[in-house]
Order: C-alpha cells, then structure tokens, then sequence
C-alpha cells in the first residue's frame, strides 16, 4: 500500500469518468505526437533530399526555385545553363575541384509525374542517404547508348503501374496532357528501390534521348520553348525540314566535337542498331539521331557536383564562389537553402501546428480539473474517513494531485498510442501523396519533454481539487451520509 | 490512567452569531484495558466528545490526556500521527473506502499510521473476525455485519490504545448485534485496547462492566435534565 496504489484506487472507483479524461488528454498528446513524428520525419527528407551531392549548379536566379527543382522536382527550371558549361566540370577547369558531376533536365512530365533527363551516372556515381547506392527493384540500369531507355522511381512506378519494358511518352514544357506536345516514347528498362528521396517519385530519362526528342530541338531556353510552340505543330509534320529549320534559326555553328566524356560522349558514341528498343522511338527521332548533336542543341537545367574535398580541398571550397562570380550560372549549397526553406516555411507551420496541439493538452488538462472536482464534493467523505484513520492534510493533498497525475501520464501514454497508431495508419497515405515514408515507430526524443510536461500540468490542474481536500472538514464531513 | 478528560468544553458556532454549547466536562478518565459504555440522548454530544478524544475535534478548552500525552496541545500533523497509531476508531456507519478490499482497508490504516503494512496482521485480523475468505471483497460486496467486522479490523490494525466505537450496531441486523459487540470486546481484551463504545441500546450496554451516561458527565447536560424535570 502506497500513495499512487491508493491514488490509482480513487481512480478505478471513477472509471468511467477516469477514462473520458485521460482520453481527452490522450487526443491532445496524439496529436502533438504525430506533428512531432511528421514533422521530424518531413524535416528528415527534406534534408536527406540533396544528399548524395554538395552542390547544384544552374542558370542564375532564384536559389530556392533551383533547389525545388532539382531536389523535389518542384515548380519549374529557373532556366537552362549551356552544355558547354557543363563540359567546363567533366573535361575542363574545374575537373581538380570535382569528383562527380551529373547533368539534369526537368520540366517534363508524365501523368504528373516529374521526368528527369540524366546519365546513367545519376545512379551510379551518386548515393542516397548515407551513402546508400541505388538497387533496381526490377530490370536495369539505362545504358548511354540506348537513348531511349528510362527508369522509374519506386513510387511513381507504383502509382502509374509502370513495368519493365513499357513504353512511357513524356510531355513537354506547359499543356501537360497535349498530345500536340508529347514527346517520343521512352521505354522503362528498371525499376528503383524505394529510396525515402524525391527520387522515387521521378522518372528518369536517357539525357542523350532526351535530347534528341523533336521538342527540344529548338530554342535555347524555357520562354524561347513556348514561343515556338506553333513551329513545333508545323516540324511535327515535316520532321527532316523542322530539324534543319531549328538548326538553322537556334542553332547556328553546329559542334562536331565527339571526344567529351559523359553524356556528350555517349551521345557521339551511339549506334542506332545498339537500341535494342522499340523501333517507334528510332522512328520519332530518326533525323536526331543520324548526326551527332552539337553543344549548342543541348541546354541542362542543373549540373549535380559532388566536390573532391579530399584530394583538392581548396579548389573545390572555392568551386561555388568562382562560378557564382562569372555570367553564366549559380552554384547553390542545397542543405543550406532546405535549411533556410524548412526552418522559414515549414518550421513555422509546424510551431503553429504544435502551440495548437498544446492548447487542446492545456484544455484536456482543465478537464482533469473539472472531472476531479466534481468528484469533491462525494469524496469529502471518503477523505474525511482517511484523515480520521490518520492521514495528515499533506497526505491527502498529495493523493489528490497523484490522481491528477497519474490521469495525466495514462493519458499521454494512451495518447503517445493514439499518435504512433494514426501515424502508422496515415503512412500510406502520407507516402502516396508526398512521397516521404513515415512509420509509426519513429519516436522522437522531444516525446520524452511530455513526461515532465504533463506532470507539470496535472500538478497545476489538481492544485484546487488537491487544496479542496486539504481543507476538508474532518469532523463535520464524517458526520454527513456518504 | 489511560485517558483523563479534564474540564473539556465544546460550542459551535450558530448562524446568529451565537454559539451553541454542547459539552462541559469536568472530568473524565479511563483505566487501560477498561471497557466503558457511554449513553446518552441523541444529540447530547456523544459523537462529538469521541472526536475530541480522537483530536478530529479540537475542544474550545480543557485538556485530553492519552497515555500522558494531551493532544490538545499537539499539532495537527502531530495529532493525525497520534491519533493513527494509538486510537481506533469504529464508526456507526462503518466508513469503510469503497475502492479497496478487505485487506486493503485495513493496510490502509497501518500505512497511514506509518508508513509500514504489515500484511500478515492484516490477513491475521480479519481471519479472527471470521472475514478470512473476504480479504479481496471491496465493501460493496459484503454484507453489512461483515463491513462492521472489517472496520473493527481496521480499528485494531496499529495496536492501539484505545478503541473508539460510535455506534457500531445501528445499522447491524439483530442477529449480527451481539456479534459484533462480542467481538469487539473479545478483541479488545486481546489486543490490550481499553474501549469506550457509544450506544443507545439497552441491551449492549447492561453487557459492560461500567455505564456512563453522557447527562451526568456534562454540566450543560445536567442542567438540561434538570430543566426538563
């Protein structure tokens, strides 16, 4: 026998009333489980997005536009850097500050979702998370010849039923949907692991394909793209015209350079009967794909750059400085603007979303209150029995504020359960729509700043029932029926 | 002695602003071991002296001595303690707490007295008045002659001095009244406790060896009775 059996006594003898409020407190503590847990879980992806690679180099502009959309595939390009700039960090200056680097196009897409134009690299010299490699769930790899081979991330795999072997067609910048606007056909070679990352909600594209798509035949940029839309629907018809006509007018000095490494290499290298793929892409592409591609024909949304810190520490430390200082591009640190951008949006968003998760704790706390108080005034009896038998004022008061927190800490406890179980069960869902895997077993340490915070709070909320005991009268509440 | 009352004097308060006196006792006492009946007309202040025995009440004035020890000038933490540890009490309503077993009603008594249950005496005390196969009953599952028998476990469980009974076959069936007082004095003369036990009934009172009615040791209760011849 002890103050918290007899504590726990009181409450048993009040159960029904006892578990409403622990309920009440438990669906507070729930929901500032499950901010704490998606919060945490969002505030984890976001940053494990860009990892893998230190720095993104693209057209000069919005810093987070840039990070959005090489990173989460969000929004739109902030416009496109020259190939030929890319080439300045496989073959050129920059080659003793780099060890990686990839180039990318976004703003295409496929049944909403994003298509990314890369080398086989991407998955290859890059890792995920902590330095994790990528697995192919299903098939392969897409090899540098096959131009118009693609892979798919796991979830957008899942979500459009993609399977090996499937033939996709990407749409072009604006009017997703336009069949005037779609490209040529991209068959599916592999199928990623899933990854946690943005990535698995992608498709990846052959870059050299990519390329030689009619669509991107043209001009050098997003707005030149959409000016010419019309000249696009009158070359659809004509393909050998539309491409002399687009090398005439956007791509006057053509390069004949075939030596690059990467993806102009590749593109040099290929042989049409090495496809190995459906005839129909070869067909939409054939006059592309019968010359090599100049530089100029190709423009990259951003160049993904795993510095060589190791070998040539202070070249590759003043890699971003020195090309933010020329006209060309931007080099952007990506954790830091997702830092920025979390602790900015989301962080705020999140604060909210937690102050009102403890106000409905504070207001099922005032229920403990109430509940206990309205048991007073039957209770008077049963504490006056107790401080006959020996009990002291402090005992009693103590009992009182025992009750409050034990009704406290069940109903954290059944709401640490509440919050896991319908995080569990929202993950699903939570994956499908955003992409980020949350599990109900993530616990997080600030779960634990609940323990002292909900005894605190019990203590306060049964401070006045506790006094109400303390100040019972002995003699005249043993006197009065039970 | 055991316990000595002496010029022991107790009024409340009325709405008027007045006071109501209901005791003035010169004097009182109790040898150790003894067993006393206390009678009296309802509303004389029986109840009311027990509880400045037991230090619940506190007196107006006068001084209530147990075993040497006036608890009137106690504090009431002290008092709580003292009263816990040498005084049991049997209620006329038995004033068991509902949420606890047999057993756990009379634990509750030694945990308030300090801090140490002693099961085994538990067990052994309600075995001795005959409840050995109730100890994980709660109250509301047993009958009333076996709440009484609980509540006179309870009492007995500190080893106490003094037991204080108020009432305790009221509400008890007939068959269950002698029963209970049996056992109450049985079990007092074991234990060593000296008894002052309050009742109305005749027939309780005529067992004990010394009867006190509450009129004649109160000044204000013999100036009443005279009053009222």
């Amino acid at each position: 026998m002890n103050l918290w059996k007899i504590a726990w006594r009181s409450i048993q003898q009040r159960s029904v009333a006892s578990w409403l409020t622990a309920i009440s407190v438990g669906l507070g503590v729930a929901l500032i489980v499950a901010v704490l847990v998606v919060h945490r879980v969002v505030d984890h992806s976001f940053r494990r997005g860009a990892q893998g690679y230190d720095l993104i180099v693209g057209a000069k502009g919005s810093a987070l536009q840039l990070v959005l959309d090489t990173v989460f595939y969000l929004g739109q390009p902030v416009d496109l850097i020259p190939f030929s700039y890319y080439r300045e960090f496989v073959e050129g200056r920059f080659v003793p500050a780099v060890r990686v680097a990839i180039p990318i196009c976004t703003g295409h897409d496929y049944k909403g979702f994003r298509c990314v134009a890369t080398v086989p690299d991407m998955f290859e010299r890059l890792t995920y998370l902590d330095n994790r490699e990528f697995r192919f769930q299903e098939g392969r790899n897409f090899y540098p010849e096959n131009y118009f081979e693609a892979v798919a991330g796991y979830m957008a795999a899942r979500k459009l039923k993609l399977e090996v072997g499937q033939e996709i067609r990407p749409t072009g910048y604006g009017e997703a949907g336009s069949k005037a606007r779609e490209d040529e056909p991209f068959t599916i070679v592999g199928i990623l692991e899933p990854t946690g990352t943005p990535i698995d909600r992608a498709i990846f594209l052959n870059l050299e394909g990519f390329f030689r798509c009619k669509s991107h035949q043209h001009g050098p940029s997003y707005e030149e793209t959409l000016l010419k839309e019309s000249e696009f629907r009158v070359t659809d018809t004509a393909l050998g015209e539309q491409s002399s006509k687009s090398e005439s007018t956007a791509e006057p000095s053509p390069s004949e350079d075939r030596s690059t490494n990467g993806a102009g290499k590749d593109l040099s290298a290929r042989d049409p009967q090495d496809t190995g793929h459906g005839t129909e892409a070869d067909h939409h592409c054939e006059h592309h794909e019968e010359g090599a591609l100049e530089d100029e024909s190709r423009r990259l949304s951003a160049i993904l750059i795993v510095s060589d810190i190791e070998n040539n520490p202070q070249l590759a430390m003043a890699l971003p400085r020195i090309v933010n200082e020329e006209p060309v591009a931007q080099a952007v640190a990506p954790a830091k603007v997702i830092a920025e951008l979390f602790d900015g949006i989301v962080g705020n968003v999140q604060r909210v979303l937690l102050i009102l998760a403890v106000l409905v704790v504070i207001v099922a706390g005032i229920g403990i209150t109430v509940s206990i108080y309205n048991s007073m005034s039957e209770r008077q009896h049963e504490i006056a029995i107790m401080r006959a038998l020996g009990a002291s004022r402090g005992t009693v008061m103590a009992i009182i504020l025992l009750e409050s927190i034990l009704l406290a800490l069940g109903g954290g406890l059944l709401g640490v359960l509440m919050g896991h179980s319908l995080v569990g069960l929202l993950s699903p869902t939570i994956a499908e729509h955003t992409g980020v895997i949350v599990s109900g077993l993530d616990f997080q340490l600030a779960e634990l700043i609940l323990i002292p915070g909900l005894i605190a709070l019990a203590t306060v909320v049964g401070y006045l029932p506790a006094v109400m005991a303390y100040r019972t009268d002995v003699a005249k509440a043993l006197i009065a029926a039970p | 002695m055991l316990l000595v009352l002496e010029e022991v004097k107790k009024s409340f308060p009325l709405p008027d602003g007045s006071r109501l006196e209901i005791l003035d006792i010169p004097f009182f006492a109790l040898d150790a071991g003894e067993q006393v009946v206390l009678v009296g007309e309802s509303g004389s202040g029986k109840t009311t002296l027990l509880h400045i025995i037991s230090g619940i009440s506190r007196p107006d004035s006068g001084s209530v001595r147990l075993d040497g020890w006036d608890i009137t000038l106690l504090s009431e933490a002290d008092c709580d303690r003292f009263r816990a540890k040498r005084i049991g009490y049997v209620f006329q309503t038995f004033n068991l707490l509902p949420g606890f077993t047999a057993l756990e009603n009379v634990l509750i008594s030694m945990y308030f007295a300090d801090g140490r249950p002693e099961r085994a005496r538990a067990r052994q005390l309600l075995e001795r008045v005959g409840l050995g196969h109730r100890l994980n009953h709660k109250p509301p599952m047993l009958s009333v002659g076996e709440q009484q028998r609980v509540a006179l476990a309870r009492a007995l469980a500190n080893r106490p001095q003094l037991i204080l009974a108020d009432e305790p076959t009221a509400n008890v069936d007939v068959g269950n009244q002698q029963i209970i007082i049996d056992l109450l004095r049985e079990t007092c003369r074991e234990e060593g406790a000296a008894l002052l036990l309050v009742t109305h009934s005749p027939e309780v009172a005529r067992q004990f060896p010394r009867i006190e009615r509450l009129e004649h040791l109160n000044r204000l209760g013999k100036r009443e009775v005279q009053q009222t011849v």
